[in-house]
């Protein structure tokens, strides 16, 4: 609609020491104003350029009666939490399943143990271990051996 | 024995766990509201008193139970009198409540710690309305991290009779809360010894982070002046006195059974007194380095706040007027305010209903406490701090971090009387039991993920736990010195430890610690009586503020004082 001197169809008036203005736009071929209505939806449409112009946002510069369409926020189509959630999620589960698994196999080893243990018992009563080429007893494995550094009680008391 | 008692590695291990146990939610969110409430600096005089009155005593007296008896809690009280093993039965009782709704508590912690990983922070933008031409009705009258917390996360309903359906986000929190609880007790002191070093060091960590990263925000001091200037006065209120005791005590976690747990994995010659001293003044100084933390960041959003409201009013002024940009400033203010009313009369009246009064006090002085400190007042302060998505993660970790500490130890309260008890132990290995309670715990949690849930959250936090951990304490030192006799506990520590018992242990388990808790109890008990009907604030989405409205069952309280009266008289 507006021809290319558009600048000379926007008059200013009632300018103020607040940076605010008045303005109404021109058509000079009809020589007469555009009504506010299609002024409004114009600006509502280039907004950003207007904006952009001025170096300014939708909160520095205002239109009244000019509510400005606020942009939704992007939303991406998974939401982060649970991405994050999933992360954390399957890490506790893996742990978790490493920890009782190796209890279990633990448990079984243990069950195994005993059993085993008694078996090696009987072969250490049999043999005597030797160091330094003098055979040591370990006192565990030699149930039942009288030290004879120990006096027994009826010994030491001469009898009368 | 057929299998000697799993031991702690190190006694490190024990104080750290110990330390992880009493150094929880509370002593973040509850003693900054107390200090506040209760004169600043002037408070620490009542909480010091009753540090060393009550604290230090009734944790040595618990830490030396469980290090003597080598039982958890059922199993100490049985062999101390065969008549009290009601005592231990309660103890697991009250920490089977508190494991139920406290883990909620990790499940907000994990819901907002997965929700700062966006730009902007989802409490700090509100979302649009239907046409896109403003914000949420709702989240315009409040704030935006007031309307995350009540709408997003709990989706609350107006009132408790209104439960609502289970809420499936916050519901996968709890159950990954629970999962990650499991996973730290599956192999009971091995993987909690190891834990343990984590959530009791990692929280200082932040803590330091945050003090100076709040010490240096704008506004800070005005915050730290306000709470520690010291109101000497209230040194005469006994409310004050009685929240020092109280929070003394239930910062501490005595009589939950899960100090007497950790104990029991001691070796017996540890040197208990040492740790109870260490401990117990630990957990005091990090409730007033975290109430440091706290205020400097109530400075930093009380002073954003007040210097948001001048800057609308300066807005609105310099809009109506026609004013030159920048002529209004925050220091001429007043004076063109009484200006414009003098010269523009008629018009200045048109705008003044809209022109707030600011005022920085009044935005000091919202004291808050408990999950609106931590999940809205935090929030606030944070998402206007520069890269606020950092700073959220850390704070949420770290609350997460208090919350799995405090856990450990209360399921632990639990576990080790049940892995104690020789009938459980054969038929289930330990990893299956603590499989059971926590499935069990985690099934009734739910409860707290409808829409209503936050009421009952609310209700479990003010009246499960107070009395009956009071009664049980009173019984717990009762029984040693007079049941038990002191001699006898005096000799059997001598031995154990070898240190003789100082006279001042004698003098407060026998007289000062029992007199305290008794009139504790008889001003809760008779605080409870005249209140009446018993109330609950709720969130009234239409005017977006919060109504106390009354519980309809006053047998809540009573609930509990007959649980632990009736477990203390089973045989």
């Amino acid at each position: 609609m507006l021809s290319a001197n558009r600048i000379s169809h926007v008059l200013l008036c009632n300018v103020t020491q607040r940076v605010s203005f008045w303005f109404v736009v021109t058509d000079p071929s009809r020589n007469h104003t555009l009504p506010a209505v299609e002024v409004q939806s114009a600006i509502r449409m280039i907004r950003n350029r207007i904006n952009n112009a001025f170096f300014l946002n939708d909160q520095t510069l205002e239109f009244l009666r000019i509510p400005a369409t606020l942009a939704p926020p992007t939303d991406p189509s998974v939401p982060v939490w649970i991405i994050i959630f999933g992360v954390m999620f399957c890490i506790i589960i893996v742990a978790t399943m490493l920890l009782i698994l190796s209890g279990i196999r633990q448990h079984r080893r243990k069950n195994k143990g005993p059993s085993e243990m008694e078996d090696t018992e009987d072969k250490w009563e049999n043999t005597v271990k030797i160091e330094n080429g003098i055979p040591c007893d370990p006192l565990d494995m030699k149930g039942g051996h009288v030290n004879d550094a120990f006096v027994t009680e009826d010994e030491r008391l001469t009898p009368l | 024995m057929d299998e000697a008692r799993p031991l702690w590695a190190t006694p490190l291990q024990f104080v750290f766990a110990c330390i992880s146990y009493a150094v929880g939610l509370g002593n973040v969110w509850r003693f900054p509201y107390l200090c506040q409430m209760y004169g600043g600096g002037s408070f620490l005089v009542p909480y010091l008193i009753m540090l060393t009155v009550e604290g230090m005593p009734l944790l040595y007296l618990e830490l030396a139970v469980g290090q003597r008896m080598r039982q958890g809690s059922i199993g100490a009280w049985r062999t101390i009198n065969p008549y009290l093993s009601g005592v231990g039965v309660a103890s697991v009782v009250v920490s089977f409540f508190l494991s139920m709704y406290y883990n909620v508590i990790n499940a907000w912690a994990f819901w907002y710690l997965f929700h700062s990983f966006q730009d902007p922070l989802p409490w700090s933008v509100c979302p649009l309305n239907g046409n896109r031409t403003g914000y949420d009705e709702e989240c315009e009258k409040a704030s935006s991290t007031q309307y995350f917390w009540y709408r997003k996360t709990l989706n609350i309903s107006p009132s408790i009779q209104e439960s609502g359906a289970v809420q499936w986000e916050p519901a996968l929190c709890l159950i990954l809360a629970w999962l990650l609880v499991y996973l730290c007790i599956l192999r009971g002191t091995e993987s909690t010894g190891k834990v343990v070093y984590f959530t009791a060091l990692l929280p200082y960590c932040v803590l330091i982070i945050y003090l100076v990263r709040g010490l240096t925000l704008h506004g800070a001091t005005n915050g730290l002046a306000y709470m520690f200037t010291p109101k000497m006065e209230q040194l005469a209120n006994p409310k004050a006195w009685i929240n020092a005791a109280t929070q003394i005590f239930f910062s501490l976690g005595l009589g939950f059974g899960s100090l007497i747990a950790f104990a029991s994995y001691n070796e017996p010659s540890n040197n208990c007194q040492k740790h109870a001293v260490i401990v117990s003044i630990i957990n005091s100084s990090t409730s007033i380095f975290a109430s440091v933390v706290t205020f400097s960041i109530y400075g930093f959003k009380a002073t954003f706040n007040y210097e948001s409201c001048l800057n609308k009013v300066i807005l609105l002024l310099t809009n109506s007027f026609d004013l030159e940009d920048g002529f209004l400033t925050v220091s001429n203010l007043e004076e063109v305010k009484s200006y414009l009313a003098s010269a523009y009369p008629s018009k200045y009246s048109e705008v003044f209903p809209q022109i707030k009064n600011c005022s920085l006090e009044s935005e000091l002085e919202t004291a808050v406490q408990g999950t609106g400190l931590a999940f809205i007042v935090y929030t606030e302060a944070i998402k206007n701090m520069e890269v606020s998505q950092l700073w959220s993660v850390l704070y949420f970790f770290m609350l997460l971090m208090l919350g799995i500490g405090s856990m450990l130890g209360n399921t632990a309260a639990i576990l080790t009387p049940l892995t104690d008890s020789k009938v459980i132990s054969s038929y289930l290995p330990k990893e299956a039991i603590s499989g059971l309670v926590c499935l069990v715990s985690c099934a009734i949690g739910l409860v707290f993920t409808v829409e209503a849930g936050n009421y009952w959250f609310d209700i479990f936090n003010d009246y499960a736990a107070t009395l009956p951990l009071l009664l049980i304490v009173l019984v717990e030192a009762a029984a040693v010195c007079y049941l038990y006799g002191l001699r006898r506990f005096e000799s059997d520590l001598k031995a154990m430890t070898g240190h003789a018992l100082n006279w001042y242990w004698k003098a407060m388990w026998g007289g000062v610690s029992p007199l305290l808790i008794i009139s504790l109890f008889v001003f809760y008990l008779s605080d409870y009586v005249i209140t009446g009907t018993l109330q609950y604030q709720a969130w009234d989405a239409s005017q977006t503020e919060k109504l106390g409205k009354r519980i309809n069952s006053p047998n809540h309280f009573l609930l509990s004082i007959q649980s632990g009266r009736k477990k203390k008289q089973a045989i």
